[in-house]
């Protein structure tokens, strides 16, 4: 308990917004990449390489005033799928979101095969969850599988 | 019923009664294959890749089915040419045609062509990924020389890995308990996720190196495919192995009398012209079956059976 509380010590507490927590240490950045956070003006603060009981290691990113929508959080199934969201309302956390990965992913992700008819028209991606424990990805048009490792976002 | 949903894809959707009831309707179509039950009707052919051999098999099926044709052997001459998306194509097409038989080189193509197209799709093949009219007149074959599709021996033999045909036949045979061979170079080997598949589905397989006598014994089918040389990274390989894989007649001398030889046609060498003229060849026949077959598709596709 005591190390808790002083990872805890490393970051401030928030009044109001969002605390993304249990980040692979590695996909801190891509985490704020894929919300956008290098263009958010509200306060954010990022911490890496945090000793964590479940992971050995992990980030954890902290975002004043700022809520997300289902649509931005399942993107950070894709690359992260056991991240918690802490909502928090004058300094309580009000709700905690597991983002369970989704049954079918549209849109964010590219299809890593070149032949595959998403990579030439203007169109969705579409995504079905073969296996949500490895994460791996199957494009519903070419049929193609893409390991979660190999995900590229648009 | 909604129209749209009798496009033709891929076989993945269809169960063993689906796949026995069109087949059951080629039978028909082959008893008399001209009719007027296309009369009145437009059907669109579009090629976006050059085949001859699929193309005039639906194009034949249509005009001795009574209907018309229209389309495009090749995209140079379309507006796809110019830069028009395949969705605008097919909105365009769908227009004129209560049909759309189409092959395109991008995989997946058929597949978002019926989500746009108010009218049916029949998938002629995208790139390398489905041919299901090609593995319909692989089964029709199948059991028209075998009296049934139930517990057979099928050795396929040469490109395992790259050749649609083979893995198409994989996920239609799921429903018949086949046992297959696959006999391939090391570097054409079944992909694992067909192997997976067939473990997933209790189909039996062994895999062989060496095509000989001994491993077509026991065979019902020997379905056979081209070795390409381009689908080699190592032409030492290729030089080493590609005559291994080549069917010769006397090798067919102790194999079972009902063993039939399919192959899904071009061929090149790995067929001896001399096995042509034993009974047991039946590519070209098998390529007459792909007409009863698209009837039977076509007829499916416009809910006319």
């Amino acid at each position: 308990m005591e190390k808790k509380n002083k990872s805890e010590q490393l970051v401030a507490a928030i009044e109001n917004g969002t605390v993304i927590d249990h980040i692979p240490s590695d996909k801190v950045f891509d985490v704020v990449n894929l919300l956008g956070l290098t263009s958010i003006a509200t306060p954010i603060t990022i911490g890496a390489n945090l000793s964590s009981h479940k992971m050995g290691s992990k980030g954890i990113i902290k975002i004043a005033d700022r809520y997300f929508s289902e649509e931005e959080c399942s993107k950070l199934s894709v690359i992260a799928p056991n991240i918690v969201l802490n909502i928090i309302r004058s300094y309580e956390v009000i709700e905690k979101k597991a983002i369970p990965m989704p049954d079918e992913i549209k849109g964010i992700v590219r299809c890593c095969n070149p032949m595959c008819i998403t990579n030439h028209e203007p169109m969705q991606t579409v995504f079905h969850v073969v296996d949500k424990s490895s994460g791996t990805l199957r494009c519903r048009y070419c049929g193609k599988d893409i390991p979660k490792n190999e995900v590229k976002l648009f | 019923m909604d129209i749209t949903s009798r496009s033709l894809i891929s076989l993945e959707g269809l169960d063993r009664n689906d796949i026995l009831g069109l087949l059951r309707q080629a039978f028909t179509f082959e008893a008399q294959p001209n009719s007027k039950i296309l009369d009145g009707k437009v059907v669109a052919t579009l090629f976006f890749e050059p085949s001859t051999r699929t193309r005039l098999s639906f194009e034949t099926a249509v005009n001795r089915l009574g209907g018309k044709v229209i389309g495009f052997s090749d995209a140079a001459t379309t507006s796809s040419s110019k830069g028009e998306t395949l969705k605008d194509t097919i909105m365009m097409v769908s227009n004129y045609a209560d049909l759309i038989i189409m092959r395109h080189y991008l995989e997946g193509a058929a597949k978002y062509a019926s989500e746009v197209s108010p009218v049916p799709i029949i998938n002629a093949g995208d790139g390398a990924n489905q041919h299901p009219s090609q593995t319909m007149l692989d089964l029709y074959s199948m059991l028209k020389t075998q009296g049934r599709l139930d517990n057979l021996e099928i050795l396929l033999v040469g490109d395992l890995k790259y050749g649609r045909t083979v893995h198409s036949m994989l996920t239609a045979m799921r429903f018949f308990n086949p046992t297959f061979h696959f006999i391939s170079p090391e570097e054409l080997k079944m992909p694992a996720e067909y192997k997976e598949f067939c473990r997933e589905n209790h189909i039996g397989f062994t895999e062989h190196s060496d095509f000989n006598e001994k491993v077509i014994a026991n065979a019902d089918i020997i379905y056979m495919t081209r070795v390409q040389r381009e689908r080699f990274t190592d032409l030492m390989e290729y030089e080493r192995v590609k005559d291994s894989f080549i069917l010769h007649n006397d090798m067919l001398a102790n194999t079972k009398p009902n063993l039939r030889i399919l192959h899904p046609l071009p061929r090149v060498n790995e067929i001896s012209q001399d096995v042509d003229s034993n009974p047991k060849a039946y590519y070209f026949q098998q390529a007459k079956n792909g007409l009863f077959v698209r009837e039977a598709l076509i007829c499916n596709a416009l809910n006319l059976l």
